[in-house]
């Protein structure tokens, strides 16, 4: 892989840091007028998350990281892995339940997610920012009553369990916002 | 953006407001340097000669045709001193200069590739006179209490706690660790210099800022290492550079010398500065024959002081960043 030297620093750039691919938050120019300037960054873990501060010396370098986002659809499961296929190359890749995280709530087959390579392996996947599930199993909706602020547990056919307004019913399709795992509305079939 | 593809980004960064604080701020600048009998005086941007240091990287310009000697490759200047110093050598008494300056690959909040500099010098001036004069420069523009001043020991021992003057890089890169400032694996390479500059900015320059006692206040560091001399004069025991900056909200607002007047010792300087340059890969520069000629007519004993006038604007209107108070940035220059 080409390598990037201090003055091609900028937010955006994917790196290699002791074999993990980074993302640069920031890059600030920091340099006394008469001493060596000093760049300092912060960079987040593409596979961990985590957040690093790190300083450069005007020269240093780093190593880019082929990372590449695709649009893979979710096939199935297998045990702990879950497979999923890139619709433009029809190439399957796997991704184990903890590279999956919490974006299994939301996988049913045909689910398009977004999915993060680093050198051509899966690292991450996140599911579209609205899915609609069926519901699989709830106590019964009260009768006759109208207030909205009641809410009870359901679980999806995913297996997942979210929590929505009271009336929503067995079979109902609910649409979820799975950034912050909240209901939105019921769906007409 | 435009139907026709041009960029968006063609009107001014700074706001009219600002620019109208601009004008006003050199106006006061020019009113401060006459008040005090200094003239003002324009020199050249585009020069054969430019500063050496190892952190500066001028802009080349060529080819070069007319007027200028054949062959001659030309800098835009980095500051305007060493015109400032041939106009000192030929008889100048006090001189000041407001005139845009460059450097190659500096851009950051705090930085613009091309930038104003003020820049003044008074023979007889030590370093005394000197701080006493950029301190109250900064009173009258910017307000300031009367600067707190501090040797560059005291400011360190106060801030890293380590003695300045037994600590090599070793120690030093141990301090930024423990201190949980995390470099890459080429830093670790660094010399002593790159150590000092990486914990001045990291654990002294915020410890400046709460230094004043309220932050209109500013702050004085004088006497660093002699290892960063730059063109003042070296003295004491153990020798120290008898340079100094100072900084408003921990901010290095401007750098001070006792002027270095040997001609041998420039010599000397240059070389080292050309060494460190061709070690990191970058081009040696030509040592300036004209300075060099003027330092053996005789450079009168005199200060020289540069200050940023791009952050003396910021920090007058309480803007974070030299892209509020440009009309046009690097960006969109």
């Amino acid at each position: 892989m080409p390598s990037y030297t201090t003055s091609e620093f900028k937010k955006g750039l994917k790196v290699q840091i002791d074999g993990d691919p980074y993302l640069m938050l920031e890059c600030n120019f920091v340099k006394p007028g008469k001493g060596n300037a000093l760049y300092k960054c912060k960079l987040r873990n593409l596979i961990r998350g985590t957040v690093l501060e790190r300083t450069f010396k005007g020269g240093d370098s780093l190593e880019a990281a082929d990372v590449s986002e695709i649009q893979a659809q979710y096939l199935y499961r297998q045990g702990e892995m879950f497979v999923f296929m890139d619709n433009n190359t029809y190439e399957q890749y796997e991704l184990t339940a903890d590279q999956v995280g919490d974006a299994w709530k939301y996988l049913k087959e045909g689910t398009v997610c977004s999915m993060i390579l680093f050198n051509n392996n899966p690292i991450s996947v996140t599911p579209p920012n609205h899915v609609v599930l069926r519901v699989e199993y709830c106590e019964p909706a009260v009768r006759g009553n109208t207030a909205t602020n009641l809410t009870k547990p359901v679980k999806l056919e995913t297996g997942a369990e979210i929590i929505v307004p009271a009336f929503v019913e067995m079979g109902d399709m609910i649409k979820i916002d799975t950034r912050s795992d909240e209901y939105l509305e019921r769906v007409k079939e | 953006m435009p139907a026709s593809g041009l960029p968006h980004d063609w009107p001014p960064a700074a706001s009219w407001e600002m620019l109208r604080l601009r004008a006003r701020l050199l106006q006061q600048v020019r009113a401060f340097f006459d008040a005090r009998g200094f003239l003002e005086v324009e020199t050249p941007l585009l020069s054969a000669e430019v500063a050496i240091d190892r952190h500066l990287d001028p802009f080349e310009v060529r080819p070069v045709r007319g007027g200028h000697p054949a062959g001659e490759r030309l800098w835009l200047q980095t500051s305007p001193e060493f015109h400032m110093k041939r106009l000192m050598a030929a008889g100048g008494e006090a001189i000041f200069q407001i005139a845009h300056v460059f450097r190659q690959a500096e851009y950051g909040a705090l930085h613009n590739p091309e930038f104003t500099m003020v820049e003044w010098y008074r023979r007889g001036d030590g370093l005394p006179q000197a701080m006493d004069l950029t301190d109250e420069l900064c009173q009258t523009i910017l307000g300031t209490a009367p600067a707190v001043r501090r040797s560059y020991a005291e400011a360190w021992q106060a801030a890293v706690g380590l003695d300045l003057h037994q600590a090599d890089a070793a120690d030093l890169a141990a301090c930024a660790r423990a201190h949980g400032i995390s470099v890459g694996p080429e830093f670790e390479a660094a010399d002593r210099d790159t150590w000092l500059h990486l914990l001045f900015a990291e654990l002294v320059q915020p410890a400046l800022a709460a230094a004043a006692p309220d932050r209109a206040a500013a702050v004085i560091v004088s006497h660093f290492p002699a290892s960063q001399a730059a063109l003042a004069e070296v003295a004491g025991e153990p020798p120290v550079a008898e340079r100094f900056e100072l900084f408003v909200n921990g901010i290095e607002l401007a750098n001070g010398y006792n002027e270095l007047r040997s001609a041998a010792v420039l010599r000397q300087r240059n070389q080292q500065q050309n060494d460190h340059r061709h070690a990191a890969g970058k081009p040696r520069l030509p040592d300036p024959p004209w300075l060099l000629a003027a330092m053996e007519a005789g450079l009168p004993p005199c200060a020289g002081v540069a200050l940023g006038f791009d952050r003396l604007v910021m920090l007058a209107a309480g803007a974070s960043s030299l892209a509020e108070v440009l009309a046009f940035p690097a960006p969109r220059s």
